[in-house]
C-alpha cells in the first residue's frame, strides 16, 4: 500500500513517499504530482522515495508525468531517497539522468 | 515448454491488488533457489511487468480474470553445459495482444508508458510468446 504526505512550505512542497509504487498504487502518486503541478502551481515539488522500496514502469511513468508538467509549468522536480531499486529501473530506463536528483532533503530543498 | 521440476504454481486474478503478493512470492522463491540480489529484484520486475500487462492488455483492465503463473526447475544449455534455471509461464485467456504495440517507445524519447517489454526483456535471458488453444503463453527464463 502506498502512503504519500505532503509538507507545504513557502515555494517548495515535499512529498514523502513510501510502500511500493505499481499498477494498483502510481495513480496515486501521479495525481499527487499532478495536484501539486498543475493546480497548485508550486515553484518546486521534492519527492521523498527514502520509504519507496519497489516500482514498475507505471512508477516511472508517473514520474515522468510529473516531469513533464513541472516542465510545462516551469517548476522543478527533485527527487531523493532512491535506493538501489528505483535508481536500478531508472538506470534501466535510462532516465536516470533526465531527473534531477539530489542526495538528501536538505540538498534537494537548498539547491 | 519444458518439463523440469515444478516449483510453484499460483492461480491468480486479473486484479492489480494481488501483484504485491506475487512479488513478495518470487522474490521469496527467487532468494530461496539462492539468486543473488540483483537477480532476484530483476526476476520480480519481470514477473510484475508481465502480469500487468496482460491486466492492461490482454484483460484491457477487466479484473476476476484467470491468470496462471508457474515457476520449474529447468536445464538450459549455457557455454556447451547443463546450467540450472529458473522458467516463469504466465498464461492468461486475454486477448491477443500486438507485440508491436508492447514494443513502446524509444527509450531516448521521454514520456511516460512504454518501457514494460523493455524492463522485461532486460531482466530476462529469455522472452518468448505464443498464442495456444485460446491462451497467451509469456515463457521467461
Amino acid at each position: 500500500m502506498l502512503q504519500i504526505s505532503v509538507r507545504h512550505f513557502e515555494k517548495t512542497t515535499i512529498l514523502d513517499v513510501s510502500g511500493d509504487i505499481d499498477l494498483a498504487s502510481s495513480p496515486e502518486l501521479r495525481k499527487a504530482l499532478l495536484r501539486e503541478l498543475r493546480e497548485r502551481r508550486t515553484p518546486r515539488v521534492v519527492l521523498n522515495l527514502n520509504g519507496v522500496h519497489y516500482t514498475d514502469s507505471s512508477g516511472v511513468a508517473s514520474l515522468v508525468e510529473g516531469l513533464k508538467a513541472s516542465r510545462e509549468v516551469g517548476s522543478r522536480l527533485v527527487l531523493f531517497g532512491l535506493n538501489s531499486a528505483v535508481r536500478e529501473v531508472l538506470q534501466l530506463s535510462k532516465l536516470l539522468r533526465v531527473f534531477e536528483i539530489a542526495d538528501s532533503e536538505e540538498q534537494a530543498v537548498a539547491s | 515448454m519444458s518439463g523440469g521440476s515444478l516449483l510453484l504454481r499460483m492461480e491468480l486474478r486479473s486484479n492489480p491488488e494481488s501483484l504485491c503478493v506475487v512479488r513478495n512470492t518470487t522474490g521469496e522463491l527467487t532468494q530461496t533457489l539462492g539468486f543473488p540480489e540483483a537477480e532476484c529484484r530483476a526476476v520480480v520486475l519481470a514477473v510484475d511487468e508481465a502480469l500487468t500487462n496482460i491486466i492492461r492488455h490482454a484483460y484491457q483492465g477487466r479484473t476476476e480474470q484467470p491468470i496462471e503463473a508457474t515457476f520449474r526447475r529447468i536445464q538450459v544449455a549455457r557455454d556447451g553445459l547443463q546450467q540450472p534455471a529458473l522458467e516463469i509461464v504466465l498464461e492468461d485467456r486475454g486477448m491477443t495482444v500486438d507485440r508491436e504495440k508492447l514494443c513502446g517507445r524509444k527509450l531516448e524519447d521521454v514520456r511516460p508508458g512504454g518501457l514494460g517489454l523493455h524492463f522485461i526483456r532486460e531482466s530476462m535471458d529469455t522472452v518468448e510468446f505464443r498464442r495456444k488453444w485460446g491462451r497467451n503463453q509469456l515463457r521467461m527464463v
